[in-house]
């Protein structure tokens, strides 16, 4: 093997085309790159000839900072992973640890759980369209997904006190019941969304400038798809008939009834049309779980693990011992290990959590699905023309901070 | 669902399809694992490409996740961790090899996966761990001229001072 020195030059303009090519370096201060990414394009007039992507410079080494913290305290670092999505990202680690556990969560944190989790895919799927049209020339549609996005950061933060960043999830539940009033504003949301989606979609999907610039445009095949690891929307544009919430249920999944949409042309506008749908899907799973939630208790009992009521805390000496105790010591988990995959609105959000049997994780790794999907954005550009690179980065949906953790 | 004890037992674990397809390529299986519902293979270095192709045939077409462990100080010291789907059989499972801390180096599966590409340029640049027949071993997340591998369990979490 040669030594590890020699890994550390990087030819950074090195072309392959010879004195036919230039390279073009595009970001990481770029608007469409929807973060800080920096493509090396490599073109020959104005064809892309290759295509190699630069990350790292949102890496802020949360997998190590895991490693120095109580489990309940990763929580909020999951949220800061995929910053569109908070929600999923706590589903994910939670799940993961109520299963090295072997904790059981009440139904009504269950149901609560799905609920916002649809809620946190609209929310992420209305940037991504907001940006992607912004990215391609149609101003309109942003404005009116941040209208409706609004009104979901505005229910975020009746539940979590925070829009963005909620850390709302709890091992073994959830941190507090849902406000009063809460219910009624959502159903309220979810009683006009489904046609304001449509008006997302009047807008677009029949308009010749987004179809010249979206049909046909960053092509990629099935077998592709499943050679560089792709998932979610990006793969099931492709055709790649595969969403972890139905094939392998978690938290509550298998009691929701919904399609997977699946198109099978493989280009930008396939996967808007899986993402259209997907919209459209979540809507109804938020409808289907708020007529299913059921009243009772929104965390387990397990006195050892989940903090008690501010209530009890303060009237019952055991309570307080056990606050104190995790507050200070954490709560220990049993040794072993657990990859929970969730279907975040980008794809596979995979976390894979050591646990040695102290009260600190011992590894905890994130397999992003913005990582994987990046891998795409080679074979999608090439031979395209470089304003399509624009076009291919929406498609993918990219979130930088997933990307770079 | 209180946790059951896991299983390491081969014998009890030799039928299930994802270890039984392993006695094809004799002396690449290590032990076995099946615990919280999830099954975990081992298998010696040497038999990386192999086994994987044949997990492959049986369906394991998917490779979820590449990662790594350090299990500092013991030895064998790394444990590199892929995670593997089959979309028709629904069904995951973990497969580890174990890497030597003094010279820690293993195959690269970039000839199955070229999508792994940047998993284990991630491992390499965290862990130093290197792959053998990658075509593009540089760093990814770190910056280029960076001392050290940071997930590695001797590496403070403070950084170096």
């Amino acid at each position: 093997m040669p030594s590890i020195d020699q890994f550390r030059s990087v030819p950074v303009v090195e072309t392959i085309g010879g004195d036919r090519t230039m390279v073009l370096n595009m970001g990481p201060q770029h608007p469409s790159t929807h973060g800080v990414l920096r493509l090396l394009l490599e073109i020959d007039g104005e064809t892309i000839v290759r295509v190699r992507p630069d990350i790292g410079f949102l890496h802020t080494g949360i997998e190590k900072t895991c490693e120095a913290k109580f489990y309940q305290q990763v929580i909020p670092m999951t949220d800061r992973i995929d910053y569109l999505c908070p929600m999923t990202n706590n589903f994910a680690y939670v799940l993961a640890v109520e299963k090295l556990l072997g904790l059981e969560i009440p139904p009504r944190a269950m149901w609560i759980r799905l609920m916002l989790n649809e809620l946190t895919r609209i929310n992420s799927h209305l940037v991504w369209l907001g940006t992607h049209a912004l990215d391609i020339g149609a101003m309109t549609v942003f404005l009116y997904c941040f209208r409706e996005r609004e009104e979901i950061l505005k229910m975020f933060e009746m539940v979590a006190g925070q829009r963005m960043m909620t850390s709302y999830f709890r091992v073994g539940g959830v941190s507090l019941d849902l406000p009063l009033g809460f219910l009624d504003y959502l159903k309220n949301f979810a009683g006009y969304f489904p046609d304001r989606i449509s008006q997302y979609s009047d807008l677009l999907t029949n308009n010749p400038i987004w179809i010249g610039r979206t049909k046909g445009v960053a092509f990629i095949t099935k077998e592709d798809a499943l050679e560089l690891m792709l998932s979610g929307p990006t793969a099931r544009g492709s055709g790649i008939d595969w969403d972890l919430r139905r094939d392998m249920p978690y938290g509550g999944y298998e009691k929701l009834d919904f399609k997977v949409p699946i198109e099978t042309a493989g280009d930008v506008f396939a996967r808007y049309q899986v993402r259209m749908g997907e919209l459209r899907e979540s809507i109804s799973m938020v409808k289907q779980a708020i007529a299913n939630l059921p009243d009772g208790a929104v965390k387990a009992d397990a006195p050892k693990i989940v903090l008690p009521d501010r209530e009890k805390m303060k009237t019952q000496m055991e309570s307080l011992i056990h606050h104190f105790k995790i507050v200070t010591e954490g709560f220990t988990v049993p040794e072993g290990e657990v990859y929970q995959g969730v279907e975040s609105p980008r794809g596979e959000m995979g976390y894979y959590v050591v646990s040695d049997g102290t009260a600190k994780p011992y590894r905890v790794h994130m397999r992003s699905p913005s990582f994987a999907n990046l891998n795409a954005i080679g074979v999608m550009c090439e031979h395209n023309l470089l304003a399509d690179v624009v076009a291919a980065i929406g498609s993918i949906d990219i979130v930088l901070g997933d990307v770079d953790r | 669902m209180p946790l059951q004890p896991a299983v390491t037992d081969l014998e009890l674990l030799k039928d299930r399809p994802p270890v039984a397809c392993l006695a094809a390529c004799p002396g690449a299986l290590q032990s076995a694992k099946f615990d919280r519902d999830e099954l975990t293979i081992w298998v010696d270095s040497i038999y990386l490409i192999e086994s994987l192709n044949l997990l492959r045939n049986i369906g394991f077409t998917v490779l979820a996740d590449l990662t790594a462990v350090d299990w500092f100080p013991s030895e064998p010291r790394f444990e590199v961790v892929y995670s593997l789907l089959a979309y028709e059989r629904h069904e995951r499972i973990r497969f580890k090899v174990k890497v030597n801390g003094a010279d820690p180096y293993i195959e690269s599966v970039t000839g199955l996966w070229a999508g792994a590409s940047p998993f284990e340029r991630e491992v390499f640049d965290l862990f130093g761990i290197r792959f053998q027949g990658h075509p593009d071993l540089r760093r990814i997340l770190m910056p280029d001229d960076w001392e050290g591998y940071p997930l590695r369990k001797d590496y403070p979490v403070e950084g170096y001072h």
